[in-house]
């Protein structure tokens, strides 16, 4: 068992005939998602990497148990596919797709808690629980089984930070991407309650990001949490009243700011790296405070991580 | 997407929502014309998207078309907050007895639209107390209702005996109307005026989801990028203008902020941010690169994390732009992932070798920034 997806899950790829479809339902089914049925309306029909290709998520259902969908379909159609996708009773639907009219996500976020679903995104990585299955679009080989759970707003960020854990010797139990867009459906307190309840996931890491107030009401949480949660916050060093790509990324009227979401997750507890690659150090000091000055679970494998001048 | 006052007018006029009568003029001559069309007393108001046009003189009186004319006169090439003023509103100038407020805007928390309102209207929002504040959210499910809206306003003290009643719970119910047909984020009235027994939008604020762009063909688009931010938003490329010495380029929006932070950390300061997206291939590349040297920087810094972004496509473009137009500052460059092999053997063709790691990259960037 992991959070939200694991190797039992039965996936739907929906656009897999599509250019980054295609592309990444090859490397979903290289990383050992179970891939049971993809959705084409050109390739209806047909076998694509092995997945039975059907006209509609409810044609696909006709056959196979679905679990979950990954849903590539351009930012036009994509509030189609996922109320499509959650009209077929699916309960785990991760939006890959970017540039969703924020209208859309509304209404797809509506839909899903009206179904009782988890939607993650739009505009996400997906999510990967490490070495069972993968939802989206995250490079294989920095993935691996081990006892930190990621939750992140942006992708690459994610692949840097989750690297530098592997290469550390840390691997993660699940990772989530939220998505990058004002808004979206599983949320940081969501996806930290999880945490805090999977037995696989013995210390978090927040990635988070200038804008908004997600940071600020993961923090109220982590408050009463008992798993030790470090964070990594980007955009220190933005101006405000500039948009830095994200949708949510900018500081308007002194809202959302790194000092006050810093503040708000130290109050917490949470140690926040002032840089990306001092989240490993960060939580090999949780690791050893956890386990009462002894060497921790996180120490592990550090020998592989390069010794710095 | 800010749209400018008097095309939210025009946008509310279309709606039937009540607004003063006016017109957008850009010429003194003009405003005096408008001025006689309207007749009697005008307000004058610049056109530009930042808040306090009032408190900054934007916005001035005329009694008749000779003041208005000599009044756009001044009003035209004035800068107002950093934006100069281009075009005026040329508007009745109403007989006001009180002054409301009313927005509807997206709570990405809450995940659906919420509607402010309050009797205490005229200025900033942020400076109203909360008591005199209502607040709702709407379900995007539910909609408008007539029974949210009635609620509103009777929380906005305003009694269904009263003859703005009516009026005011119309007003609502098209506004929401117009936020949704219009892929709004934002729509604002401030001041929201009675004026004997009319209720008037006295001023628009209406801004506009850019991604929902391609279902809204009958507005006019307007930009405040700069030129060289707007050929980068056409490519697909997310780039803003900073005034730091040190050119970056990475890829996702994350990493490049965390970028900007690294270069700090080690006391350097970027030039840009350029956020060159998960897929750009070569000629995406090229063009970024060509971006980032239109800022004239000491140093640049390419960070690439290839996990969409395949390595090689980044280095050939590198190696290309590199070998056309040559690259008159040092780069470092950081590239690991997808086809990071491939892509390090066309930089040792150019003579870069690439880095592993981004904290030594910056380190190294932020120095030749330097020297």
């Amino acid at each position: 068992m992991a959070i939200i997806v694991d190797e039992h899950t039965n996936v739907v790829v929906q656009g897999i005939s599509g250019k980054q479809g295609l592309f990444h339902t090859r490397q979903m089914l290289e990383y050992g998602t179970r891939i049971v049925a993809g959705t084409s309306a050109s390739k209806a029909g047909s076998i694509l990497e092995g997945v039975p290709v059907y006209e509609s998520v409810g044609a696909a259902c006709e056959r196979h148990r679905i679990d979950a969908s990954v849903i590539f379909i351009p930012a036009a159609g994509a509030k189609d596919a996922a109320l499509e996708a959650l009209e077929a009773g699916v309960k785990v639907v991760a939006v890959i797709t970017e540039h969703v009219p924020v209208h859309d996500e509304m209404a797809i976020v509506a839909y899903a808690e009206r179904r009782g679903a988890t939607l993650i995104g739009p505009n996400t990585f997906g999510i990967v629980s490490s070495g069972k299955s993968k939802l989206g679009i995250p490079p294989n080989r920095f993935f691996v089984p081990g006892p930190v759970g990621v939750v992140a707003r942006s992708g690459t960020l994610s692949y840097e930070i989750v690297g530098n854990l592997t290469a550390a010797g840390i691997g993660q139990s699940t990772v989530v991407g939220m998505g990058g867009d004002r808004v979206v459906g599983l949320t940081f307190v969501d996806v930290l309650r999880k945490f805090e309840e999977d037995p696989l996931t013995e210390a978090v890491v927040l990635i988070g990001e200038i804008g908004g107030n997600a940071e600020e009401e993961a923090a109220e949480y982590i408050k009463g949490m008992k798993k030790p949660v470090v964070a990594y916050l980007a955009g220190k060093s933005a101006p405000p009243g500039k948009r830095m790509g994200h949708a949510g990324a900018i500081i308007e009227r002194g809202k959302g700011t790194y000092e006050g979401k810093v503040q708000a997750l130290t109050a917490a507890g949470v140690k926040v790296a002032s840089v990306p690659w001092e989240v490993t150090e960060l939580l090999r000091q949780k690791g050893r405070a956890s386990s009462g000055g002894r060497e921790g679970r996180f120490s592990s494998g550090l020998s592989a991580q390069r010794e710095r001048a | 997407m800010k749209m400018f006052e008097y095309m939210g007018k025009e946008l509310f006029g279309q709606y039937g929502l009540p607004i003063p009568r006016g017109k957008m003029v850009t010429t003194p001559e003009a405003a005096a014309a408008a001025a006689r069309e309207i007749g009697g007393s005008v307000v004058v108001k610049s056109q530009v998207l930042s808040g306090k046009r009032g408190k900054s003189g934007g916005i001035k009186f005329a009694d008749n078309p000779e003041e208005a004319k000599a009044t756009a006169g001044e009003l035209l090439g004035l800068t107002i907050q950093g934006l100069r003023v281009e075009a005026l509103l040329v508007e009745e100038k109403l007989k006001i007895d009180k002054e409301l407020y009313i927005s509807l805007a997206i709570d990405g928390a809450a995940k659906q639209p919420v509607l402010i309102a309050s009797a205490q209207g005229g200025m900033e929002i942020e400076e109203v107390s909360e008591e005199h504040l209502v607040k709702t959210h709407i379900d995007p499910e539910l909609g408008m209702q007539d029974f949210i809206a009635r609620e509103v306003v009777r929380r906005m003290g305003v009694p269904r005996t009263s003859p703005h009643h009516q009026e005011l719970v119309k007003l609502i119910k098209t506004l929401y109307k117009i936020f949704t047909e219009k892929d709004a984020e934002l729509v604002e009235i401030n001041p929201l005026v009675f004026s004997g027994d009319r209720v008037i939008a006295a001023d628009a604020k209406v801004t506009v989801d850019e991604e929902a762009l391609y279902r809204q063909p009958g507005l006019l688009q307007v930009t405040e990028r700069t030129s060289a931010e707007e050929a980068a938003h056409a490519l697909g490329l997310s780039f803003v203008e900073l005034d730091g010495d040190i050119g970056v380029m990475a890829n996702g929006a994350g990493i490049t902020m965390a970028t900007l932070d690294t270069l700090a950390f080690y006391g350097g300061k970027a030039a840009n941010f350029l956020d060159a997206g998960g897929g750009t291939g070569e000629e995406g590349t090229a063009k970024a690169l060509e971006l980032i040297l239109s800022r004239n920087p000491k140093s640049i810094f390419i960070n690439i994390f290839g996990g969409i972004t395949r390595c090689d496509d980044v280095a050939r473009a590198f190696a290309s732009v590199k070998k056309k137009r040559g690259i008159p500052v040092p780069v470092v460059v950081r590239l690991v992932g997808t086809n990071q092999e491939q892509g390090r053997a066309i930089l040792r063709e150019v003579g870069i070798e690439a880095y592993d790691f981004m904290q030594d990259a910056a380190q190294k960037a932020v120095e030749l920034a330097r020297s």
